[in-house]
């Protein structure tokens, strides 16, 4: 529950960002999830992550729907405005957020119930519209709160807990969001905290819809044998060779350096380097040859045919650097539409007597 | 023949029967028009199918010098162009009418009434001689029976003419072709008949300080003042003109003037549900926001509507009621949904409600809607409806007073939450039931957890009872304290009257000419028109205070009469419903009928005496 409120005692030694915070400022309440839950690794990283990038707390909006995913807004940054909607709504609350004030940081939280069943539509329109927001998806093939049902990402031939095993073909939302036309689509693993934390970051630095599909066992009804989103299979299965590296960009004006470097412990091999709207680039390392992470039909027939072998790819799979947004679509002005003085908005008594000339 | 040749003289009422999808809605707009500019009081009611082209449409326009606008169902004059609906239309000609056909083609016999006169004018053939393309000799027929109808019923040909310059003024031909067609028209009714008709109009001047409006425009343009800045959406009749309107003035209205882009975000959403979340973010963030729909988009939207009452968001929702259940009959009018809109989604919730009258209201009360839904922080529905929201009404002129600033509530600024120690989300300060919010992105101290599930006054998640309760208490309090800042009822009496009116929206006008019928027969009555829900105590003392209330609303089972009872505790077997619910707008008749059979079958023995008396040409006794 929320109001378990976590201690703050604070390291002296702890490093401090550009803003002077440490990790425990992006804290939140104390976590009411099982102990060992993947979702607590994300919260984590979206930590780490938003205190490398030395995000202001109170700019960022951080949005969920309903169920165990959907609880972690609480967990991280306690001085961001919070919003926990309804079950798989949570992309029309954050659109609706970002049309009103494009300058909040909004990251979503959701979980694969949440998005890929109930809220597979609005997931589906978010991608469309490219609405910009870092959207997480906790995926763990099963419905947590309410015991252990199969989600829409469980794999056929799945065993539930009690046995049963799963017969409907899953939804891969990093397939899924390929083919709607994402701009920045990502597969990472809770337990893989040195690849999702840069992944992260790249997210809410990409101008557009950022898709980070975090596979997250549960540890309650999905972490036994016969289950392919348990931390064994993921780890047995998980095919990092897609490492991404993200590295701010050097002369962007709002972006607030980051203090700690990020420290890589990959193999030197080849490394390709895309650079992000704002100047900050994404170093892949160790990628396999032709592989290219801005051609989205070659991403895609790779990942198909890993996916036929078995593994499941993670890393920063596939991003369009250019990515144009909802409001670089809808041309809207620049600043944030909420802080519009009413005086530019409304056109006046003279327009009106003008306006109505052509109801007579 | 039959020709009850009495002058009606700027008081009478036509139709014109035609297919959709052939052009004939701007022939009759330039008709209403025409009138108008005569300075004659008209209404037109468009009566649609759920269909693009092929089936049948009819538009019927009323003329009233007194400015009686509610619809009639009484016809003097029918201008049947379709022969599909031939027979229903020569039907609904009043004794001693008139009907209007194409005679290039022979009329069945069968379809012969000796009690109205035929007016034949061979349209099809005029156009097929003086019109080349196929198209435009379909199109020019409607200019063509426009040009037969001035004849008929003394419209002037100069304002008419005007009128179509105006309109075609960048496309000569046009304009030359229109101008052949009406005169092709006009000139053979005049050599065929005895032109005007004994119903005709005169030039007055009782339209100067109006405008001709519908009610989506209306309300389109007082979001555009409000200063909404998002509008989400999912298309649907009859709301979407709503957001066409919105689009089209948002182009003239809303661009920055170095840059060009807008200061608006318009989104087609994915459905109703998605339309509705996306409405609460932008409030939620503090743009002013909303959504337009109707019946079975608040059905869709129940959900979202729940989380914004218990969250605390602004929000306001423009229903432009159509007929249900379900898909019902999506192009005609009803006021269905107004016990859904009062408690729209599971739990305890109560909506504030606005209910405009007419496109003039429209306008004011969207502007309206955006403060009350910022002071009271919760979901606002503007129930207006298919009549009202797409039918062209006269109305006074729109009124903007420059000094008009938003009512933004009760929102922390930076300057505020810095000297504050602690920032609680739902704590009532005043008193009043409303708790001050903070938005996103101002200040570090304002940062809360918006959430559907159970809160406390601070804002954070409770499964505590008492907690709980706290702040459903406040809610209902809230509600109390919204409820005496919503526009009043306006009550008009009539000395000695023996009953009561009860109605909201669209039924107003109807009701105001039934109650000057029912006064010409001798049977007062008072009338209070309901502007907003939740009621105010005086609503209740309204109907304690009549022996007879009849309550007067637009579908099946009296759902503003339940909803009087529920929050009233008045009794429900005294409120007698009154009203249509067939799609069509109300008439006066269809009230002063029932309240008449109604007062004659149980006239109470005070009242009997004066009933028969003054009952006119009408008996209302046995």
């Amino acid at each position: 529950m929320t109001y378990i409120t976590k201690p703050k005692v604070r390291h002296p030694s702890l490093p401090k960002n550009r803003l002077g915070l440490t990790t425990r400022d992006y804290e939140g309440a104390m976590s009411t999830l099982c102990a060992g839950c993947g979702h607590d690794s994300i919260t984590a990283a979206i930590i780490q992550a938003a205190f490398d990038l030395s995000i202001d707390p109170h700019r960022v909006a951080k949005m969920s729907g309903i169920g165990c995913s959907s609880k972690t807004p609480t967990y991280f940054m306690g001085q961001a405005h919070g919003f926990n909607s309804v079950h798989g709504r949570m992309p029309a609350i954050a659109t609706g957020a970002n049309a009103g004030n494009r300058e909040l940081i909004c990251i979503g939280v959701s979980g694969d119930g949440d998005s890929l069943s109930i809220g597979l539509g609005q997931l589906c329109h978010a991608i469309r519209r490219n609405v910009d927001m870092l959207y997480v998806i906790e995926n763990n093939g099963v419905y947590g709160l309410t015991k252990g049902q199969f989600s829409a990402s469980a794999d056929v031939g799945t065993k539930s807990k009690r046995g049963v095993e799963n017969v409907s073909p899953p939804i891969d939302p990093v397939f899924l969001a390929l083919t709607l036309g994402a701009t920045f689509v990502a597969r990472s693993f809770s337990g893989d905290k040195a690849q999702l934390v840069p992944i992260l970051k790249a997210g809410i630095q990409h101008r557009g819809f950022a898709l980070v599909d975090v596979i997250s066992p549960c540890v309650a009804f999905n972490d036994h044998e016969g289950s392919t989103k348990s931390y064994m299979y993921t780890r047995e299965h998980a095919l990092p060779l897609l490492e991404a590296d993200f590295v701010p960009a050097p002369v962007a004006t709002d972006f607030v350096p980051i203090q700690r470097e990020i420290t890589t412990s990959y193999e030197p091999g080849s490394v390709n380097t895309v650079t992000l709207h704002d100047g900050s680039t994404v170093r892949f390392r160790k990628i396999p040859e032709n592989y290219d992470p801005t051609d989205r039909d070659s991403v895609y027939s790779y990942l198909r045919e890993r996916e036929h072998s078995g593994e499941v790819v993670t890393g920063l799979l596939y991003v369009d650097p250019a990515s144009a947004d909802m409001h670089a679509t809808m041309q809207t002005v620049e600043r944030p539409l909420s802080e519009i003085p009413f005086e530019e908005l409304c056109p006046g008594a003279k327009a009106l007597e003008e306006i109505q000339r052509g109801f007579v | 023949m039959t020709t009850l040749a009495r002058q009606q003289v700027n008081d009478f009422a036509f139709k014109i029967a035609t297919v959709n999808g052939t052009g004939s809605s701007s022939a009759n707009d330039l008709i209403r028009k025409t009138i108008f500019r005569m300075g004659v009081p008209a209404s037109g009611k468009n009566i649609f199918p759920s269909n693009i082209q092929g089936l049948p449409t009819w538009y019927e326009i009323r003329v009233n010098g007194a400015g009686h606008t509610a619809r009639t169902p009484e016809f003097d004059l029918m201008i049947a162009m379709n022969p599909a609906t031939y027979a229903r239309d020569i039907a609904e000609v009043r004794p001693g009418g008139w009907l209007m056909h194409d005679s290039t083609w022979p009329r069945p016999d069968a379809l012969m009434r000796d009690d109205v006169n035929m007016l034949g004018v061979p349209l099809a053939r005029l156009c097929n001689e003086n019109f080349a393309g196929a198209r435009e000799r379909i199109l020019m027929k409607n200019i063509a029976y426009a040009g037969a109808l001035a004849a008929l019923l003394g419209i002037d040909m100069a304002v008419i003419e005007e009128l179509l310059s105006q309109t075609f003024s960048k496309k000569k031909a046009l304009l030359d072709s229109n101008f052949l067609a009406l005169r092709l028209g006009y000139d053979r009714a005049r050599e065929s008949f005895d032109c005007p008709l004994p119903m005709r109009l005169e030039k007055m001047d009782a339209t100067r300080d109006s405008i001709l409006i519908d009610g989506n425009t209306a309300a389109a343009l007082g979001c555009i003042y409000a200063g909404a800045t998002v509008a989400a959406w999912y298309p649907i009749t009859p709301s979407t003109s709503l957001l066409d309107a919105f689009q089209a003035f948002v182009l003239k209205l809303r661009r920055d003037p170095e840059t060009g882009r807008a200061r608006v975000a318009i989104i087609q959403a994915e459905d109703e549900l998605a339309a509705a979340g996306m409405v609460i973010g932008a409030n939620w963030v503090g743009a002013r926001a909303f959504t337009a729909t109707s019946g079975p988009g608040i059905s869709l939207m129940s959900e979202f509507i729940g989380l914004a009452y218990y969250a605390e968001v602004p929000a306001v929702f423009f229903d432009i009621q159509r007929t249900g259940p379900s898909t019902g009959m999506p192009t005609r009018t009803q006021q269905g949904d107004l016990l859904l809109c009062a408690y729209a989604s599971h739990g305890d919730t109560k909506h504030i409600l606005l209910f405009p009258a007419d496109p003039g209201e429209c306008f004011h009360f969207a502007v309206l809607a955006f403060d009350i839904a910022e002071r009271f922080q919760t979901p606002v529905f503007v129930l207006s409806d298919l009549d009202i929201g797409m039918n062209d009404w006269m109305v006074p002129r729109l009124q903007w007073d420059d000094a008009y600033r938003p009512d933004r509530g009760k929102v922390l600024r930076a300057e505020e939450l810095e000297h504050i120690t602690q920032f609680h989300r739902y704590v009532d300060v005043d008193g009043d039931g409303v708790a001050a919010r903070t938005l996103p992105g101002v200040h570090p101290k304002g940062a809360f957890f918006t959430r559907g599930s159970g809160h406390n006054r601070n804002g954070d998640y409770t499964e505590d009872a008492a907690e709980y309760s706290d702040v459903m208490h406040r809610l209902t309090k809230k509600l109390e304290t919204a409820a005496l800042s919503l526009p009043a009822p306006e009550v008009s009496t009539t000395p000695g009257a023996i009953a009561g009116i009860v109605s909201l929206g669209g039924c107003h006008r109807a009701i105001v000419e039934a109650v000057a019928l029912l006064g010409e027969r001798g049977i007062p009555v008072d009338y209070m028109r309901l502007r907003g829900f939740p009621f105010v105590p005086e609503v209740g003392a309204f109907l304690r205070e009549h022996r007879r209330i009849f309550v007067v609303e637009q579908n099946r089972d009296g759902q503003l009469a339940s909803l009087l009872s529920i929050e009233t505790g008045f009794c429900r077997d005294k409120l007698e419903h009154v009203g249509t619910f067939g799609g069509l707008p109300l008439s006066a008749g269809d009230v002063v009928e029932h309240i008449v059979a109604a007062l004659r079958g149980a006239a109470e023995p005070e009242h009997e005496a004066r009933l028969p008396q003054a009952a006119g040409d009408t008996p209302v006794t046995e």
